[in-house]
């Protein structure tokens, strides 16, 4: 995957850019905005990660210059400014995701994978399967195997949001985000209890787990016979 | 400044002189123009007198000849306040009349003139003044002339007379609105001062100066009233923003010096790897909670300060009850609690997000103490129920739990930012929950109630059902 990271704190990119190409990626680095403007606008990324505040031309006014040049990469915006206000100005303005800092790199690679494969448009299947699991998101029917899983309405969006980033790792807040809604902290971890209904639901006498923890940043659905 | 020329340079004083430049040009016009039309009138009076006198000595003269005009002339001419006449042949010898030293040639215009004359009866004191009248020549048939007029010396006195009074008038508008305004100007001034005086000292740094009200319910009554609301309201402001920065300066200083001292000891004494990796990772969630107490404190503060406001819509309190005990019911189920949800509609305008974060922060609270046991009450399961309703104009969102609830005594306190009543902190939690729910209360104009459950404890968040009220002129 090709990664441009523009951000005007040198050490933060370089964190960044080492950081990616560690877990295999390509990544390149913009310190300003004009400069990030010219890089992406050849539209060789498959992601661009936007810091808000930019010297020359700010994260948003970026974004907003390349939706208008056609370009649709998928952005994903940094700020210091983390309230549901600036997240909603972020998304108006073109974003795709917005990640408020401190971050944790895990998070901020799992919601980049997420944008990357977004464009292959997986969502558009009817049917989605992993392994022996299916789910039917017409008729709302979940199978494993030969068993019908009966699900309530959040667990099926819980699944199905799982499903659709399967082999990915999908974290507690891009659940809370995606599923709930919410984009508060709600103290205690509830979706750790979530997951592990619903896992009880699809994994319980199953000798092959599809629902995987990764630890310190999400979970996974994923067939592990592959 | 000197304090007359301040009062010259105010608004009401030059408003003042706007009027009265405007109010004595307006009596001059009036004053002018009555005394014109006054004189016209009287012109206008002495012509028909005239015409009336000439007409009738003219009926006379052609009935009875010069010698009949000569009697009725001289007749006239001695009433007292009689009219002027004169009668004289043609080569201007006088027959009869009142009337002499008239300028030469007078007699050859036959019409009207204005002309200065002698009454004959004077006309040897050479110290009595000439007089002006309005006189109409009327050359008779036969060659005599005829001259008929009437003194102006009454006119001219009105017209003075009205003049003098014009001159006055406009002298004593201008003395008494000067006098008014100056009056005005001063009490205004008096009291603009005393305001810019509070300013000043509100400037200097002492928030706690309000603006003085007269008490007379006028437009500076009604300014000095609102800018003590500002006032009331940017001071409120300061204070929270000196609480946050005191309490971000304490509460966050804390974790932060237990982080370092744990960095410099694995420093100190690892030996290998896994022993340093275990310092680390206890590090990142270290610094996790440094960030979730950082976030708390900054929504607190945002809600506090009002900016949320501008966030607000109109939904029902019902579904956010419905959504966050849908969110929170496997937790409790964990703790072996029941939590139960019963909503009836209740619209609300407000923060759909903050008001669900205030809410889930009390059902995470319940549940988090109310099954620190093992979740039963006399052997019974605990329950956790949330409510959403309508309660006149106010709707209620209240979170009721089994557990061992809040002493009476310490209901305030918790309510503060990082107040715990356990004292062993073994629950996870920055100890902002209520805090943050008790400033989402508050910003809608509302309140968060906590209340003994008999047992356990009862959370309400109250809130106005169309909203904070907004401040008004």
């Amino acid at each position: 995957m090709r990664l441009l990271v523009i951000e005007d704190d040198r050490d933060a990119a370089d964190y960044l850019v080492k950081a990616f190409r560690e877990v295999g990626h390509v990544a390149d680095s913009a310190t300003d905005g004009d400069d990030g403007l010219t890089m992406a606008a050849d539209g060789q990324y498959d992601v661009l990660i936007v810091d808000r505040m930019l010297p020359k031309r700010d994260g948003l006014s970026l974004i907003g210059a390349l939706r208008g040049k056609g370009i649709g990469t998928p952005a994903l915006i940094l700020s210091a400014l983390g309230q549901v206000d600036d997240r909603v100005k972020g998304l108006r303005a073109g974003g795709d995701d917005y990640l408020s800092k401190p971050y944790s790199f895990l998070e901020l690679l799992a919601r980049v994978e997420v944008l990357a494969r977004r464009r292959v448009g997986r969502s558009e299947e009817t049917v989605l399967r992993v392994g022996d699991l299916e789910l039917d998101r017409l008729s709302h029917q979940v199978r494993r195997g030969d068993e019908e899983i009966s699900l309530q309405p959040r667990e099926f969006r819980l699944l199905e949001y799982l499903m659709q980033h399967a082999g990915q790792v999908v974290t507690r807040t891009m659940l809370l985000e995606n599923v709930w809604d919410y984009h508060f902290d709600p103290q205690t971890n509830v979706i750790d209890v979530h997951i592990s209904r619903l896992r009880s639901k699809i994994d319980k006498g199953f000798s092959q787990p599809l629902l995987h923890t990764i630890r310190g940043a999400g979970y996974m659905i994923r067939d592990g016979a592959r | 400044m000197t304090a007359l020329g301040k009062l010259f340079r105010t608004t009401t004083f030059k408003l003042t002189l706007v009027y009265l430049t405007v109010f004595g040009l307006f009596a001059a016009f009036l004053l002018g123009y009555f005394a014109l039309n006054t004189r016209r009138l009287i012109t206008e009076q002495i012509t028909d007198t005239v015409n009336a006198e000439i007409t009738g000595l003219s009926e006379q003269y052609r009935q009875g000849g010069i010698r009949r005009l000569v009697i009725v002339v001289d007749a006239r001419a001695r009433r007292p306040g009689s009219s002027l006449y004169l009668v004289t042949t043609f080569a201007g010898e006088a027959l009869a009349g009142n009337v002499t030293a008239l300028p030469p040639g007078t007699l050859d215009n036959p019409g009207w003139t204005e002309t200065i004359y002698k009454r004959l009866d004077e006309a040897d004191a050479s110290d009595h003044p000439e007089h002006h009248a309005l006189v109409r020549v009327f050359q008779l048939p036969g060659g005599f002339r005829l001259l008929v007029g009437r003194d102006l010396d009454e006119r001219e006195r009105l017209y003075n007379i009205v003049l003098a009074a014009g001159r006055w008038s406009i002298a004593i508008v201008i003395v008494l609105g000067l006098a008014g305004g100056l009056f005005v100007t001063r009490r205004v001034l008096r009291r603009v001062d005393a305001m810019t005086e509070t300013t000043r000292t509100i400037m200097r740094g002492d928030l706690g100066g309000r603006l003085p009200v007269a008490g007379t319910g006028d437009e500076l009554d009604r300014l000095a009233e609102n800018l003590n609301v500002m006032l009331e309201r940017i001071e409120a402001l300061m204070r929270g923003l000196k609480e946050v920065t005191d309490n971000i300066a304490h509460d966050l200083k804390t974790p932060l010096t237990r982080l370092r001292n744990r960095n410099e000891q694995a420093l100190r004494v690892a030996k290998n790897e896994s022993e340093y990796r275990a310092a680390l990772e206890s590090t990142i969630e270290e610094s996790e909670g440094l960030i979730r107490t950082f976030n708390a404190l900054l929504m607190i503060a945002r809600a506090e300060s009002g900016q949320a406001r501008d966030d607000m819509s109109e939904f029902d309190a019902a579904e956010i009850a419905r959504d966050v005990g849908e969110l929170y019911e496997p937790l409790a189920d964990e703790k072996g609690l029941v939590l139960k949800v019963e909503a009836n509609s209740a619209p609300v305008v407000g923060n759909r997000e903050l008001i669900s974060q205030a809410l889930a922060n009390l059902v995470d609270n319940s549940i988090k103490y109310a099954g620190v046991t093992d979740g039963t009450v006399n052997g019974v399961a605990g329950e956790v129920v949330v409510r959403a309703l309508t309660e006149g104009d106010r709707i209620l969102l209240t979170v009721t739990d089994c557990g061992p609830g809040i002493p009476e005594s310490d209901r305030d306190r918790v309510v503060e930012r990082f107040v715990r009543l356990e004292q062993s902190r073994s629950q996870p939690g920055s100890g902002l929950g209520l805090s943050l729910a008790a400033a989402v209360a508050r910003l809608h104009g509302g309140e968060l109630v906590l209340a003994d459950n008999k047992p356990g404890l009862k959370s309400i968040i109250a809130l106005p059902r169309r909203g904070p009220v907004q401040i008004s002129g």
